[in-house]
């Protein structure tokens, strides 16, 4: 009743072609983007801004990275945070290097830099494919964290091995460093993520798209009809670095501050944004916020639930927190093997019929 | 004969008893994937949870114990008696079997016909949730696993190098010991394979799953048997890692370890699993004895990747791998 597509006519091809050609699914996108320029920086506190909201927005990046590269272009990854640690690195590098350089490029010449890095270690996709192409991956989160900890040149010669990020600002608002408010974090990322999800959607409705998920689908016949696999693949790995490392400088100069390229960068981060990927639904840029939103809040609700209120040892609800991520990873794959996204058609397939289903 | 060789000569040595422990987790996994398709990344997490349950049955810890005291106050943590060894393995064994069945019932007959994408994500799935399910069964603290074979370095060994070179090479007899174990297993397996009825039936899925259907074998039962078959070749795993090093989470990261040895050896075949496991062995200790000085040490972390990687530009399909034949 609230939700359809009867009477909503199209009389132009812009109007055919948009984004969101429900009328509904407009008007929500309006709203959640009012709801989060307009109304959350003013309700937001610090508490669940450093707890959720600054991860939340962070990974969705890298998920939206990891689903080009993954859920689009079939091309399967575990160097994420091999990557983050390269858009980190790149960032702390710029930021000392030239101190008058605006953080908001400092993030994106992060990115382009992880790009570069990202081509590098995508070429071996063109000759090897699948669990191999995974494994080879794994290459590059080794390598990479390797090379970030034992190399002093990339932190500065700093004898903890540790980078931390100074002060920077953007309108006079302190972004980065201890200074930095919860509302100008907040409006940093958010900024990022639009920027970046807005270009995710475009970018796979148009020709790259296409040819990302035609190599996707099956790449000999791909190649066959025109596709060129070197363009696409690179292509896909150079855009999902892309985004990988403004997730990995974000999370270095807001989020955590300092960072040590083992701890913050570590296999598990690749994992967990696999997770997210898998989780929220493969091809699918709704899917990465939902994965993300997903795999952020239930650790943080389900520490608040164990060690808070029931006073369980921290050690002993981390252990029983990855048994249940792991569980729902397992539940989640047995019920609905293409995510949260699939499960959120389904709803609007039901809500289009509601309330006379026949 | 010159120093340095006689010490490259030393790290290539011990690189192949390594290697046999790197082959050892591999085998696991070319068990299953062999038979089912399934890319098993919990293999490494299960010789953890097989090395924690034998620790657990060995020194009679009551399973829970933590979780039990957080939730009712009390103070559980063991029932006061000690299994022997072999018990505590035949016990373990069990464990590992009853795994196996919940592993084909709960998950995979469910996961028929899904993606081989779906598959490996629903292991590493498994793989969080054994990891979790083994802490808190019995405890995340280091534990000493203590099978009745000897440690340190190997008199025998010593004695024959100094006779031959008059430099006695240090080996650990553990490792020896392991390479004789992981040798027996494997023989034990190729004749399994070859000679019994359920070995052939295995080799049958392996070739062909619908053919196999058709003459009669029964799939689940078959996949039962391999996931019993990886879990028991965990266990050996995990005992052997167990008793070098200690019971302790870091254990789980030998599967990452394994990966560049299945690339190597190709993920289908058991003698490709062996010689990768020594030829990443063997690679990366010589690597870090010539290297390592130069660049900066600790290469082992990603030499075996970098050699998988730019193997696999020369061979996509590794040493014994089927040629991949993709047709539209």
């Amino acid at each position: 009743m609230i939700y359809r597509e009867a009477g909503d006519f199209k009389t132009t091809y812009a109007a055919d072609n948009q984004t969101f050609p429900i009328k509904g699914d407009r008007y929500a996108y309006y709203l959640v983007l009012a709801l989060a320029l307009g109304v959350m920086p003013l309700i937001i506190t610090d508490y669940w801004t450093n707890a959720i909201i600054i991860p939340f927005l962070i990974y969705t990046i890298a998920a939206l990275g990891l689903n080009i590269l993954i859920g689009y272009c079939g091309q399967l990854s575990l160097g994420t945070g091999g990557f983050m640690a390269v858009g980190a690195y790149a960032s702390f590098k710029l930021m000392t290097a030239f101190p008058e350089l605006s953080i908001v490029f400092v993030v994106l010449l992060a990115g382009l830099c992880t790009a570069a890095v990202g081509v590098a270690f995508g070429l071996p996709s063109l000759r090897i494919k699948g669990f191999y192409l995974a494994v080879a991956t794994l290459a590059a989160q080794f390598f990479l964290i390797w090379l970030f900890t034992r190399t002093p040149w990339f932190f500065n010669y700093s004898p903890t091995g540790m980078i931390s990020a100074p002060t920077r600002t953007v309108f006079g608002y302190a972004v980065t460093g201890p200074r930095a408010s919860a509302v100008s974090m907040y409006l940093f990322c958010l900024a990022f993520l639009i920027g970046l999800a807005w270009l995710a959607r475009n970018l796979t409705r148009g020709t790259l798209g296409r040819k990302w998920m035609a190599i996707r689908d099956m790449d000999i016949a791909a190649e066959i009809i025109g596709v060129n696999p070197l363009i696409a693949k690179l292509s896909a790995f150079a855009v999902s670095s892309f985004y990988v490392g403004i997730a990995g400088a974000l999370l270095f100069v807001v989020y955590l501050g300092s960072v040590e390229a083992g701890e913050a960068f570590g296999i598990t981060v690749s994992f967990l944004v696999l997770f997210m990927v898998i989780i929220g639904g493969l091809g699918s840029i709704l899917g990465s916020f939902l994965g993300a939103f997903f795999l952020v809040v239930g650790p943080v609700l389900l520490k608040i639930l164990l060690v808070d209120n029931l006073r369980w040892s921290s050690d002993l609800a981390a252990h029983l927190e990855i048994m249940i991520i792991g569980l729902l990873i397992i539940v989640f794959l047995v019920l609905e093997p293409h995510g949260l996204t699939a499960l959120w058609r389904t709803i609007k397939e039901k809500l289009r019929l509601w309330p006379f289903p026949h | 004969m010159p120093d340095t060789l006689l010490f490259a000569l030393e790290a290539a040595a011990n690189g192949l008893t390594a290697g046999v422990m790197y082959a050892l987790v591999a085998l696991g996994f070319v068990l299953i994937f062999k038979a089912s398709g399934i890319f098993n990344f919990s293999q490494g997490v299960m010789a953890l949870f097989a090395a924690l349950t034998l620790v657990g049955l060995q020194t009679g810890q009551i399973p829970f114990s933590h979780l039990i005291n957080a939730m009712f106050g009390t103070r559980l943590h063991h029932f006061g008696w000690t299994l022997p060894t072999l018990v505590a393995i035949a016990g373990t064994v069990v464990v590992m079997v009853a795994f196996a069945w919940l592993v084909e019932r709960l998950i995979f007959r469910h996961l028929v016909n899904q993606e081989p994408i779906i598959l490996f994500m629903a292991t590493i799935g498994l793989a969080y949730f054994l990891e979790g399910l083994g802490d808190i069964m019995w405890g995340a603290e280091v534990k000493r696993l203590d099978v009745g074979i000897p440690q340190g370095m190997s008199p025998v060994v010593d004695d024959v190098t100094y006779a031959w070179f008059g430099y006695g090479f240090y080996m650990d007899t553990l490792e020896l010991w392991a390479a004789l174990i992981a040798g027996v297993l494997v023989l034990s397996l190729i004749l399994f394979s070859q000679y019994t009825k359920q070995g052939r039936a295995l080799r049958a899925v392996a070739d062909d799953h619908q053919a196999a259907l058709s003459v009669g074998i029964s799939l689940r039962f078959i996949w039962v048997l391999v996931w019993s078959l990886a879990g028991i070749v965990a266990l050996v795993a995990g005992m052997m890692w167990g008793a070098k090093s200690g019971v302790q989470f870091s254990l789980s990261l030998i599967a990452l370890k394994a990966l560049p040895v299945l690339i190597l050896g190709g993920f289908t075949s058991i003698p490709g699993a062996i010689v990768g496991g020594l030829i990443i062995g063997v690679g990366e200790r010589l690597f870090d004895f010539f290297m390592g000085p130069i660049i900066g040490g600790a290469t082992e972390n990603w030499f075996a990747y970098m050699l998988a990687l730019v193997f696999l530009l020369f061979r996509p399909q590794g040493l014994f791998g089927e040629k991949i034949i993709e047709r539209v």
